[in-house]
């Protein structure tokens, strides 16, 4: 159900970008105007979330460690795993960032034999990874369009990405792991029974909008080709706000870029603002401190106390009459 | 309104708003032109009809295209002249017939690759023209 709904929105944002340009000449509107309206939206989307989060107090540290706490200076501790300050959460923010490291302890719960037994599954990592560092090369690469001079660094990505030249042409590596990645993890939303079960419309959509961005993208590169020095021209006025539409660049080009604008708005909304939240997950960016700091809960309010020793000057005399022991006499 | 941990939000929203904008704060008051690859070559100042083996607009998106047809059909069919959609005749050969009128490689091809940045590596085997050889 959500594969065919999510199949067809982006069929038909192909459609749409397609009559746009190729039928009713809309270039202005899908080269300038929506690139600007979603990047707008996509920027200020990241920092309403970010800003939403943030008001959430904090009160406590949720202390999900997999490791040793710093304890006895003879006990050995797991800085990473059990952070006792902020630098070395921010270490392991970062790994879990990089490297997805609490995806590496994924397990498989099945029953064997009647009993629970938890098997290796290393799978949703690999392809998590090989995905998501597939897609931060491209986005990088794409620099060479939105810089002039294009700096050294998206050169020497497209050297050790480009190592491949096929028909006289590179061949990325990391399109083709794209596709595969992409693939992959959507054959396992569809294969395995309990991930088909909880996944939504809200999983497949953004699936098939990153694989249509990276199908387009590639038959343009090596298919169905643009003009790329006019696309340098065009992306070029964009970010240096002079905005202009060269002649003759292919529908191919504005479904692509179509895709991306829809992309960039639909990701604050949705559940790839994970790019965000990961950095704001409560049990990854807290060091577990809790029994050396104290730790005050901000919505405590002033609570009126009433101590031993008021309790006991209050009653002192009485207490004294009944024989009842008291501190100070 | 009250933001908790202030600092650490503010500052990460600037690194993250930094980073994402980075195209525009790159090229901020650049006036960016597009590239002039430059016909000025000697066979190109003799020529009558200043046009390339195929129309324009093909030749600039499809240039590459055109080389690897070529390419296979000397190199895997023997094949030799190219007839192109006007009706004329071109030996097939990158350093016979491109550069013969492109002899100036590296403000023609070179001013378009810088900007796209692309690097052909054609240049490994095949030879440049020697005005161009430092
Ligand atoms: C007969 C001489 C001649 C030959 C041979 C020739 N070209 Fe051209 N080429 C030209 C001329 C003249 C132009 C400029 C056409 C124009 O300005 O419209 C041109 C334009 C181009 C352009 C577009 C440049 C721009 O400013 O948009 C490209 C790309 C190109 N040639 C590549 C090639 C390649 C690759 C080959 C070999 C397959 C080749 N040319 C062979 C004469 C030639
Ligand atoms: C009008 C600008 C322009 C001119 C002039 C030009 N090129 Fe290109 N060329 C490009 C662009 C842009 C690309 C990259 C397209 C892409 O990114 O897919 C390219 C790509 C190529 C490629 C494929 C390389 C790859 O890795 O994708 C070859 C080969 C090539 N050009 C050869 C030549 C030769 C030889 C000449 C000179 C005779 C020449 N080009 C002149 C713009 C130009
Ligand atoms: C590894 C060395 C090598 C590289 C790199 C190389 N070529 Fe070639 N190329 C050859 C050889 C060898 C031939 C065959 C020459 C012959 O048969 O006369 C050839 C033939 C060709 C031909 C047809 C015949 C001719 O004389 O031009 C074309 C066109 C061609 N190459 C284009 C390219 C382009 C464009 C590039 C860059 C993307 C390139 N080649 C890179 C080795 C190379
Ligand atoms: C999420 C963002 C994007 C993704 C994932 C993406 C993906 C891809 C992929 C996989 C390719 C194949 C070739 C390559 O890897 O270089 C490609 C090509 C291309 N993309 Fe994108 N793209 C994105 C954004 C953009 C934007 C914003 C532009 C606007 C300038 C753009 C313009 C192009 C062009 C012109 C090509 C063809 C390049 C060529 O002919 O070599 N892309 N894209």
């Amino acid at each position: 159900m959500g594969i065919r709904v999510s199949l067809f929105a982006v069929l038909a944002l192909i459609l749409v970008a397609y009559v746009g340009v190729a039928l009713l000449g809309l270039e202005l509107l899908f080269g300038v105007i929506m690139p600007y309206a979603a990047m707008a939206a996509f920027l200020a989307g990241l920092v309403y979330h970010v800003i939403k989060w943030a008001r959430s107090p904090v009160p406590f540290r949720i202390p999900t460690t997999c490791g040793q706490q710093r304890a006895l200076p003879w006990i050995k501790a797991s800085e990473v795993d059990n952070p006792s300050t902020a630098v070395s959460a921010a270490a392991r923010v970062a790994l879990e960032a990089l490297l997805f490291r609490s995806l590496l302890r994924n397990t498989k719960a099945e029953l064997a034999d009647g009993s629970l037994a938890y098997r290796w599954e290393k799978w949703l990592w690999l392809g998590g990874l090989l995905f998501h560092w597939s897609l931060l090369v491209i986005v990088l690469r794409h620099l060479r369009f939105f810089t002039e001079p294009v700096p050294g660094f998206v050169n020497l990505l497209r050297d050790l990405d480009g190592f491949l030249h096929v028909n006289l042409q590179v061949l990325y590596i990391t399109d083709i792991v794209i596709l595969l990645a992409v693939t992959y993890l959507f054959l396992r939303r569809v294969v395995i029974p309990q991930v088909r079960y909880i996944s939504l419309p809200g999983d497949y959509f953004p699936l098939f909008l990153i694989l249509s961005i990276a199908l387009s993208g590639i038959l343009m590169a090596h298919f169905i080709r643009v003009d790329v020095v006019a696309v340098k021209e065009l992306a070029m006025g964009l970010v240096t706000f002079s905005p202009t539409v060269p002649e003759g660049i292919g529908a191919i080009f504005y479904i692509h870029l179509f895709l991306v604008s829809v992309l960039l708005a639909y990701f604050p909304s949705s559940k790839l603002i994970h790019m965000v939240g990961i950095f704001l997950s409560p049990t990854r960016n807290l060091p577990n401190d809790s029994r050396r700091r104290r730790h005050v809960n901000p919505w405590n309010y002033p609570v009126d106390v009433h101590t031993y020793e008021e309790y006991e000057d209050e009653f002192r005399e009485k207490m004294k009459k009944a024989d009842i022991p008291v501190e100070r006499y | 309104m009250r933001i908790y941990n202030a600092p650490s939000i503010i500052a990460g929203l600037l690194v993250l708003i930094g980073l994402l904008t980075f195209p525009f704060w790159y090229n901020a008051g650049d006036v960016v032109a597009a590239p002039e690859p430059s016909l000025d070559t000697p066979v190109l100042q003799g020529l009558q009809d200043k046009q390339c083996i195929e129309p324009t607009p093909y030749m600039r998106s499809k240039h590459m295209e055109l080389l690897r047809h070529w390419r296979d059909e000397v190199v895997r069919k023997g094949k030799a002249i190219y007839v192109a959609s006007d009706g004329r005749e071109y030996e097939m050969s990158l350093q016979g017939t491109c550069l013969d009128c492109h002899s100036n490689t590296d403000q023609f091809c070179g001013r378009c690759h810088d900007y796209a940045g692309v690097e052909p590596g054609c240049w490994t085997c095949h030879l440049q023209p020697e005005e161009n050889v430092p």
